[in-house]
Formats: C-alpha cells, sequence, structure tokens
C-alpha cells in the first residue's frame, strides 16, 4: 500500500500482464454475454438444477471435513517428520493436482470398485460404494487433499518451530503442542487449504463421471448436470455454468482475504517481526 | 533458483511447440484440396476408420481426416465454424440442427441404422436373459441419460414395454455406460448392438426383440463449407454404396 517502494515495472511487462488478464477473463464474460437473462432464474430453479447444486454443496462440504481430517495429520508428517522416502512421499500425494481427473477416477475404480482391491472385501462387509453419493465424496477427496496439504505445509514450514520448541522445553507434551501451539499458528494457512479443498470439490468431474456414475440427486453434481445438459439446452448449461463461476469467485475470495487477515492478527499477537506492507 | 528457472523455460518451451503444432495440424477442413475432413459419430469409429482407408486407397494422394466425438458435440462444433466436409450423425436431430444452421449442402442420406442391446459382463452375475429382467430388484442396471440418443432410444422402448427400469446412473454417454459394464461396476447396460460388437470379449451382448421399437438412424450429408464437394460426394457414394453397406454390416449396423 506504500507509495516509497520500487514499483519500475517495465512497460512490456504490463503489456504482456494485461494481455495475461484480458485472457482469463475474456472467455467468462463472452460466457456471461451469452447468457439468457429473462429464463435465468427459472432455468437456476428447475427441479434438476437445484438438486444438483444442493448434492454438489453437501458433497463438497464432506470432501473438506475428509480432507482437513486427513489432510492435517499428512501436512505435519510432511513439514515436521524427517525419515526416509520423505520426498518421495510428497511427490505421491501432491500426484492428484497433476493427474488428469478421470485417471483418479479410473484408479478409484480398481480400488473401491465392486471388482476392485478393496472394493470385494468391502462388498462382504455390505458396504457398496459404487453408484453412491460416497462415491462421490472419495473422488473429491482425492483430487482436493494435495491442496490442503501444501498449503497447510507451506504454512508449517514459514511459521517454524520455534515456539513449538518453547512449549515442549516448558514440559508441554506433544498432542498438547500440536493443539495449543502449532494448530493456533497454521490456521490461516488450514483455512485457505481448505477453501481451496473445497472450491476443487466442487469443480470435480472427471474423476466422479468415471467413479461414481451420474444419477439426479445421488452422484450428478453440479459439473456432470451441466455436462449433460449442454447435449440439449445451452441455455441452462450456461446458466448453471455461470452459477459455478459465482460461486469459484466468492470462494477464491475469501481464500485470498482469508489468510492475509488472519495473518496480520496472528502476527501481531505472537509478536513475530512480519513485514507489512 | 536457476534450475527452477530453466524447468519453467523448458515447460513454457513446450507448451509453445504443441500450440504451433495443434494450429498448424489439420485447422482446415476444407483447406488443402487433397485433405478430406470428416466428422463422424463415436460409434462409427471402427468402420470409418476401415473405410476411410479404402477410399484413400482408391483416390491417390487424398488424406481422410476423421474426426470423431458425440453427435450433439460435433453438430456444435460445426455450427461455431469448425470446418469440416462430411458430417455423419447417430441421429436425425442432430443433423437437422446442422441443416437448420443452414450448413449443409443437398439432403442428408440414412445410411445405417443401430438398435440398442443388453450388454452384461462376461460371467452374467445377475442373470439377465431379458429386458424385463432388468428392472429385477437388485439388479444395477445402467443406461444413458434421457438427454443423448442411446437415452432417448432406452426411454421409449421403457415406454413401449412398459417395463420401467430402475437404473443406478444415467450415464451422459454410451461408452461410458459400457464402461461400467466392462470394469463390473455394473450388472448390464443398455448400449447400442454395434458397441457390444467393438467390445468383443469384454462383455455380452443380449439382443432383445423390443429394441425394435427405438431404431436410431443415421444420416451423412456434405458441408457447404466443404472446398472439394467432389471428393465429399464421393465419399459419401462410399460409404452409402455396396462397399459401405458391407463394412457396416460388419460392424453390427443395420440397413438403413
Amino acid at each position: 500500500m506504500t507509495r516509497h517502494g520500487y514499483s519500475g515495472i517495465p512497460r512490456w511487462v504490463l503489456a504482456i500482464a494485461a494481455a495475461a488478464a484480458l485472457f482469463v477473463l475474456l472467455p467468462l464474460a463472452a460466457m456471461v454475454a451469452r447468457v439468457n437473462w429473462p429464463q435465468f432464474i427459472p432455468l437456476l430453479t428447475s427441479e434438476a438444477s437445484l438438486t444438483a447444486l444442493g448434492l454438489s454443496l453437501r458433497t463438497a462440504a464432506a470432501s473438506t471435513v475428509l480432507c482437513v481430517l486427513l489432510g492435517v495429520p499428512l501436512a505435519l508428517v510432511l513439514a515436521r517428520g524427517d525419515f526416509p522416502g520423505q520426498r518421495l512421499l510428497r511427490s505421491f500425494v501432491l500426484l492428484p493436482l497433476v493427474l488428469p481427473p478421470v485417471v483418479g477416477g479410473i484408479a478409484l475404480l480398481y480400488t473401491f470398485g465392486r471388482q476392485g482391491l478393496l472394493g470385494r472385501s468391502l462388498e462382504v462387509a455390505g458396504i457398496q460404494i459404487a453408484f453412491s453419493t460416497t462415491a462421490v465424496v472419495l473422488a473429491q477427496t482425492f483430487v482436493a487433499l494435495p491442496f490442503l496439504v501444501v498449503s497447510l505445509e507451506g504454512a508449517l514450514r514459514s511459521a517454524g518451530s520455534r515456539y513449538e520448541a518453547v512449549a515442549a522445553t516448558l514440559g508441554a507434551r506433544p498432542t498438547t503442542v500440536l493443539r495449543r501451539v502449532t494448530v493456533p499458528l497454521v490456521l490461516p494457512g488450514l483455512a485457505s487449504g481448505a477453501v481451496l479443498s473445497f472450491a476443487r470439490s466442487l469443480g470435480e468431474f472427471g474423476a466422479t463421471l468415471t467413479f461414481a456414475g451420474s444419477l439426479q440427486g445421488v452422484t450428478r453434481t453440479l459439473p456432470l448436470e451441466i455436462y449433460l445438459q449442454r447435449e440439449t439446452d445451452a441455455d441452462a448449461a450456461v446458466a448453471l455454468s455461470l452459477l459455478l463461476v459465482a460461486v469459484a469467485v466468492i470462494v477464491v475470495g475469501l481464500s485470498y482475504r482469508g489468510p492475509a487477515a488472519a495473518g496480520r492478527r496472528a502476527g501481531s499477537s505472537a509478536g513475530s517481526g512480519q513485514v507489512r506492507g | 533458483m536457476s534450475r527452477l528457472r530453466k524447468a519453467a523455460a523448458l515447460l513454457l518451451a513446450g507448451a509453445l511447440a504443441a500450440g504451433t503444432a495443434a494450429c498448424a495440424a489439420p485447422a482446415g477442413g476444407g483447406g488443402t484440396d487433397k485433405n478430406l475432413t470428416v466428422f463422424a459419430a463415436a460409434s462409427l469409429k471402427a468402420p470409418f476408420t476401415a473405410l476411410a482407408g479404402e477410399f484413400e486407397a482408391s483416390h491417390p494422394g487424398t488424406r481422410v481426416v476423421l474426426s470423431f466425438a458425440g453427435s450433439a458435440d460435433l453438430a456444435t462444433q460445426l455450427s461455431q465454424g469448425a470446418p469440416a466436409d462430411v458430417f455423419a450423425s447417430a441421429d436425425l436431430k442432430n443433423m437437422a440442427k446442422v441443416a437448420d444452421a443452414g450448413l449443409v449442402s443437398g439432403t442428408p442420406r440414412d445410411f445405417a441404422s443401430n438398435v440398442l442391446a443388453i450388454a452384461v459382463p462376461p460371467a452374467n452375475p445377475a442373470g439377465i436373459e431379458s429386458f424385463a429382467d432388468l428392472a429385477k430388484p437388485g439388479v444395477k442396471v445402467v443406461v444413458c441419460a434421457a438427454q443423448v440418443p442411446c437415452g432417448a432410444a432406452a426411454k421409449s422402448v421403457q415406454g413401449k414395454t412398459g417395463v420401467a427400469l430402475k437404473p443406478v446412473s444415467e450415464e451422459s454417454s454410451v461408452t461410458d455406460v459400457l464402461g461400467k459394464v466392462t470394469s463390473g461396476e455394473a450388472d448390464a447396460g443398455l448400449v447400442y448392438v454395434t458397441d457390444v460388437r467393438a467390445a468383443g470379449s469384454k462383455v455380452r451382448g443380449i439382443p432383445f426383440p423390443e429394441a425394435a421399437a427405438a431404431v436410431n438412424h443415421y444420416p451423412i450429408a456434405a458441408l457447404k463449407t466443404s472446398r472439394n464437394q467432389e471428393l465429399s460426394d464421393a465419399f459419401i457414394s462410399l460409404v452409402t454404396g455396396a462397399g459401405g453397406r458391407k463394412v457396416l454390416a460388419d460392424a453390427g449396423f443395420g440397413s438403413p
């Protein structure tokens, strides 16, 4: 916010930056221009749309909870642990970030599917995952987990372990240190990781389609509904796409404001020498 | 740091190369007069690949570029200006969409038909033998959603027979239905006869007489964007002629 700093950005950089911003914004603007406004509300409030939206919000919330439960310990181990194969483990955990989701879906199918690695035992136990909402949540968690792990691991590394060491010398047990020192310190990172996981879950398409199928109210989330509507009703597909864009904008806005505001709070209370611009 | 930069530069170079290659490739459907771009429904993949080979052999110097996708996707691409010479659709509706956009030259001609069949895993775990068996409780049956042609056909068969299915999934393409059957997730799926034929030993096909209630007709037409109408017409003659008939029949397609 200050005007003293060096801000001599070359003009050509500005020009390319403007082109880059346009590259992202123009398609969105083009989509908005295609919206059939008189029909917009009826298209959004059709039964199929509302069911898909409700299912998407519910499954994305469940996946986010699962990501936090699984991702926090994993990030801790990756950031604080010291064991052979740690770098390898990190690479594998991050794999879903770069893997095409459809590949993730196939992998999940051969794990939890009826003929899969665990699927047979699960079916004997009376648990059927294929074609259920559980399958949707599993697919979303699979693709969203790295987002939480990456954000949290970064936060853990930049927070350092000085306070934890102090707490330990004062006699706090590891679980107490984790609960009273570590987690409060990295809460902003955890929050933005959770928001990103939620956003990624909400947009999940390929893994869900491959692994969970598509049935209204059970497995057909908003992206699948958009894909299907596109076959017959382009207006409905555009209206639903805009809805998903709006949700994504809100989510990204939250995750970028969240850490900055919370970071300032954490910085002042912990008294760390953070540079504030 | 410098390693990272090098990697980034490499990545960028790769992306650029891929981008320009994609641009340079078959951008011109009506481009060079020796290229023939054919947009064809995904179910036509095997017979059209064979026919394209035949066509290239009988027209030396000509290259047939085939693009397979769902008929609705292809129709959308065409109306958004994708350059192509010939369009072969898996249903009359999407051909009509392209014709309504003023893109078809001449009249579309039906060249094949297709009916539904039941596909089950080779072991047939649910013991499916007839269409009515699909409605038995506990049978996991997968169909296409009503929005896509195979789903519309499934719906009209249900209407005609009075057998109401309770599918565990309504997929957006027939390949997704087949995938759920070949992976063993579903006990049965409603696909086309030709899909069963193409899947070989991975599924068992069960034809059912009620399928005659919903026959899909495949039309083919030359497009106005074509820069070589003669070549387009020659390809259509091959598809609709005796040679085409035989290749299509081998793939399981019925007569038009």
